[in-house]
């Protein structure tokens, strides 16, 4: 069943580009079948997960590599599924109503659900091959969904950032999973994180899994291209850039950190980035005008805290990271949709030139919902954003890392005063006067129902489950124990008395509320940012530069475009390697006769006469005539040892070689540049000889290397009863080697596309016009 | 171009007869010297003597079908071929045969190495088409640029 529901997504993925031509938007509604399909199952399944039975299902792949597809649903990969198969109901919803009629609607909704789709996969797979498959499908589906306005420079630049960035991480990883499947003998994660390996080698690989892991949830100092990412249109970003895609590292963290925490490697890495993201996360919401770029700041911040509470593998902070994981999916693809909202009535998402768009009344019931979203994000009791920042800081009070513990509370405490300020500087945007001179916006038609639905319905979730947080205490303590089988059930509640996280609540929303009001100070003083600091976008760009400067000065060196430097580095190369272990490593064996009758002879005389020949010659058409003569002079030699095949072969290939050379001829001049130096034709001259002595030599040496029986004997003797035919050489190239023949036949095949682009081109050099304009 | 009155007859004398002699070494091949591979070069040496004595225009009158068709379509057929026994149930390129008496012609055998030669086949002459069309229309066309030249 888990298997039937993805292939459900990408069978919709599959028609929706055809049923899109002739439905438009609705198609959108038709693909959000398939996270409605898996929502609804879920909830059949609710019960029997949270009371510890997983549903698994398992189909082979590749039984000799050990890979199959094996999907586990536990308590946890539920808690995944609700957030991506139900924001994704919700979201698909919303992009019905964001956007009007367009063609290309169809290739949209095939590219979301197939996201979804692969969301799933990577949420249920328990096999980490399997995973990495579904990891990159997220990759791949999400450049095209950033890039889905194709016209625009920035967005397919911002979807090749994006995938560039988790691309290098997911190889990482994959390099990390091959390492930690080789040490614990096994691919299938449970297995493997039950009995965790140990040791340097697992040490490095945890670096590797930790690099694609933070790469995806955009972690300092790979956060650069989630911001970019907003060139997606805004289904895309509740979508993917808060609630599923950026999550998947830190569901990959998740899984992770309760074996591997204690590894000298983990807590360092995966904390201290997590610390600074939330940080520098924060910080530049702080300064951001456009809505949804404060959203995306604002979200590499939270991903940033949820890193920290499920990389601890502490069993209580990793209750906290699955409270935190729900609240925030709903609370941040709310507000994204709110966004979009604005965005797609107002056409600014420039809060300065929002003139007191919120204050307006047909715009209440809009800024209720975003009231709602944001005071959640900034954790204000009676919401669910509340709950979880109380058990994350009660956690984190508990602590249980030694030394660190005070550093991290003091970081998580600082971020949450930043997500509460950030929070507020997003509502007072909507509200306050516009601040630009011109272009303001003042009023602007309100939303349709069915546009703001999707977003009630997420801020309804957060206020109920953050006036009655005792519902979800089941669900949470099983997704936590299916990661921890030590965590204890917890009981969540609103109250939890005077404790230290109480007053850190307090504290958070205070220092929060000041920075509210002082929020213009707060984005002057960012000003004062050093501009020496690096930046992680420059960084990004000068890579992307250095790899340019690389690969333009090897082709400089490589390819100097001087035929005779080519051939004279591959012959070179040949008799330096090969050739020098060949002298150093083998006796040469006795030299067989050099023919065995008196035609032969006089037929290597005449090859030997055509070779001299061609290179004497300085007339090119002779020298492939004399090179001709070289041919059948071997055709000859066959047919003298009775290989007539072979013979008919080499004829038919010499004629047709020379006829192709003529052709080529006739645009080369008449006659062969020689080197105008004597030294250079010495040079040229040791090569050809050096080369023909080498493959002599070789030819020698390899004939009497034999140790065992030729295989020929065995074909010999096969080749009428298995092959059905009386021409060995036939039958070797039809059956015994047919995939040889194959791969050759496709080698003629891509040598006649390259000769047709080469003359083509060629061509139109020569002639000096485009193709097409035939006066 | 000049074109030779003895050489261009002779070409579309001996083309059909090259053809024929082709096909006959392609389907002996299984048993006797030949095969697709040499059927297809004989083949290619036809249409080569068809351009030498006509030009590319006598060339391209000489087939109906694009270069590129024969050679997509023997490529297919030897692909086809040799994974057609995975659906079958059987290993990359395992073959079959089948025997039967037909009238007229008497006992004949064919196994499905036969097809996949024919693939060969046709990607060899497809090769060369498209190398004698490529390389031949820029060197005719270089010609009538340096006639009208000067």
């Amino acid at each position: 069943m888990l298997l039937a529901l993805i292939l459900l997504h990408m069978l919709l993925a599959a028609v929706a580009p055809f049923v899109g031509r002739r439905w438009g938007r609705a198609t959108l509604l038709f693909c959000g079948i398939a996270p409605l399909a898996t929502v609804v199952w879920a909830a059949t399944r609710m019960e029997g997960v949270v009371g510890g039975a997983a549903e698994t299902s398992s189909l082979p792949w590749i039984p000799d590599l050990g890979l199959s597809i094996d999907l586990r649903m536990d308590a946890f990969a539920l808690l995944m599924v609700a957030l991506v198969a139900g924001i994704g109901v919700l979201v698909f919803v919303y992009a019905y109503a964001y956007f009007g009629d367009r063609t290309d609607l169809g290739k949209f909704a095939g590219t979301l659900v197939a996201f979804a789709g692969a969301m799933l996969g990577l949420v249920l797979a328990d096999n980490l091959l399997a995973l990495y498959l579904f990891w990159e499908l997220t990759s791949v589906t999400s450049y095209l969904l950033i890039g889905f306005e194709d016209r625009k420079p920035a967005a397919r630049a911002a979807a090749l950032q994006a995938l560039f960035i988790t691309g290098v991480g997911g190889l990482a990883m994959l390099g990390g999973f091959v390492i930690l499947g080789g040490q614990a003998g096994t691919f299938q994660m449970s297995a493997l994180l039950s009995d965790p390996p140990a040791g340097t080698l697992t040490n490095f690989a945890l670096v590797l899994v930790l690099l694609g892991a933070l790469t995806k949830s955009a972690q300092v100092p790979f956060h650069s291209w989630l911001p970019g990412a907003m060139a997606a249109p805004t289904p895309v970003s509740a979508y993917l850039h808060s609630a599923t895609m950026v999550k998947a590292g830190v569901y990959l963290i998740a899984r992770f950190a309760p074996a591997f925490a204690e590894a000298p490697v983990w807590r360092p890495v995966a904390i201290t980035a997590g610390l600074a993201t939330m940080l520098i996360g924060g910080l530049r919401a702080m300064r951001q005008h456009d809505l949804k770029l404060l959203l995306a700041h604002g979200t590499t911040s939270q991903l940033g805290f949820l890193i920290v509470l499920l990389g601890l593998g502490l069993p209580e902070a990793t209750m906290a990271g699955c409270v935190m994981l729900l609240a925030h999916g709903f609370f941040k693809a709310s507000l994204f949709m709110v966004v979009g909202i604005v965005d797609h009535q107002a056409h600014t998402r420039d809060f300065r030139r929002l003139d007191r768009l919120g204050m307006s009344s047909p715009w209440r019931p809009t800024m209720a919902v975003t009231a709602v979203a944001a005071a959640s994000m900034a954790g204000v009791p009676l919401l669910f954003g509340f709950i979880a920042k109380e058990s994350a800081y009660e956690a984190l009070v508990h602590g249980g890392t030694g030394g660190a513990d005070r550093w991290i509370l003091a970081g998580v405490v600082v971020g949450s005063m930043l997500t509460f300020a950030y929070s507020g500087r997003l509502i007072r945007g909507l509200v306050s006067p516009a601040s630009a001179r011109e272009d303001t916006v003042s009023a602007a038609p309100a939303p349709k129902r069915l546009f703001l639905g999707p977003a009630v319905v997420l801020a309804a979730i957060s206020i109920l489950l953050g006036v009655l947080p005792g519902l979800l205490s089941d669900f949470v303590s099983a997704a936590a124990g299916s990661l921890d089988p030590s965590a204890e059930p917890v009981h969540l509640a609103l109250w939890h008395g005077f404790g230290t996280a109480l007053w850190l609540s307090v504290a958070t929303l205070a220092v929060g509320g000041l920075l509210v009001v002082g929020w213009k100070r707060v984005e002057a003083g960012q000003s004062l940012t050093p501009s020496w600091l690096p930046s992680a976008d420059a960084g990004y760009l000068d890579v992307l530069k250095g790899i340019n400067r690389l690969a333009d000065r090897t082709v400089a060196v490589f390819q100097s475009g001087s035929l005779p430097a080519y051939i004279g580095t591959i012959l070179f190369t040949l008799m330096a390697l090969p050739g020098y272990i060949l002298v150093r490593d083998t006796e040469l064996p006795e030299l067989p006769p050099v023919a065995s009758s008196a035609t032969q002879l006089v037929v290597a005389v005449l090859v030997f006469g055509a070779a001299v020949g061609a290179a004497r010659v300085t007339q090119r058409i002779h020298a492939v005539l004399f090179l001709g003569a070289v041919g059948y002079g071997m055709a000859l030699l066959f047919v003298l040892h009775g290989a007539p095949d072979l013979a008919l072969t080499q004829v038919l290939i010499e004629t047709l070689s020379v006829a192709i050379f003529v052709l080529v001829l006739r645009r080369l001049p008449a006659s062969a540049a020689r080197s105008p130096w004597r030294l250079g034709q010495l040079v040229r001259g040791a090569f050809a000889v050096g080369t023909g002595l080498f493959v002599t030599v070789f030819a020698l040496v390899a004939s009497a290397a034999r140790t065992e029986d030729p295989i020929s004997t065995g074909f010999l003797e096969r080749a009428l009863p298995e092959g059905g035919g009386r021409n060995v050489v036939n039958v070797i190239l039809v059956d015994f080697r047919g995939i040889d023949t194959v791969g050759e036949i496709t080698v003629l095949a891509v040598a006649a596309v390259g000769i047709v682009s080469l003359a083509r081109a060629a061509r139109d050099a020569i002639v000096g016009r485009p193709e097409g304009e035939d006066s | 171009m000049q074109r030779s009155v003895i050489l261009d007859v002779g070409a579309r004398v001996l083309f059909h007869s090259v053809l024929a002699g082709s096909l006959f070494l392609l389907f002996a091949g299984h048993n006797r010297p030949g095969g697709g591979f040499i059927g297809g070069l004989v083949a290619a040496g036809g249409f080569g003597l068809r351009y030498l004595a006509g030009g590319v225009s006598d060339l391209r009158s000489a087939s109906r079908f694009h270069p590129w068709t024969f050679l997509s379509t023997g490529l297919f057929l030897a692909v086809g071929t040799s994974t057609a026994a995975l659906f079958l149930g059987g290993q990359v390129l395992e073959s079959g045969k089948i025997e039967m008496d037909l009238p007229l012609l008497g006992h004949l055998k064919a196994t499905s190495a036969l097809p996949f030669d024919i693939g060969v086949y046709l990607v060899v002459v497809g090769l060369m088409l498209m190398a004698l069309d490529a390389l031949g229309e820029e060197a005719d066309q270089g010609e009538h640029i340096e006639e009208t030249a000067t």
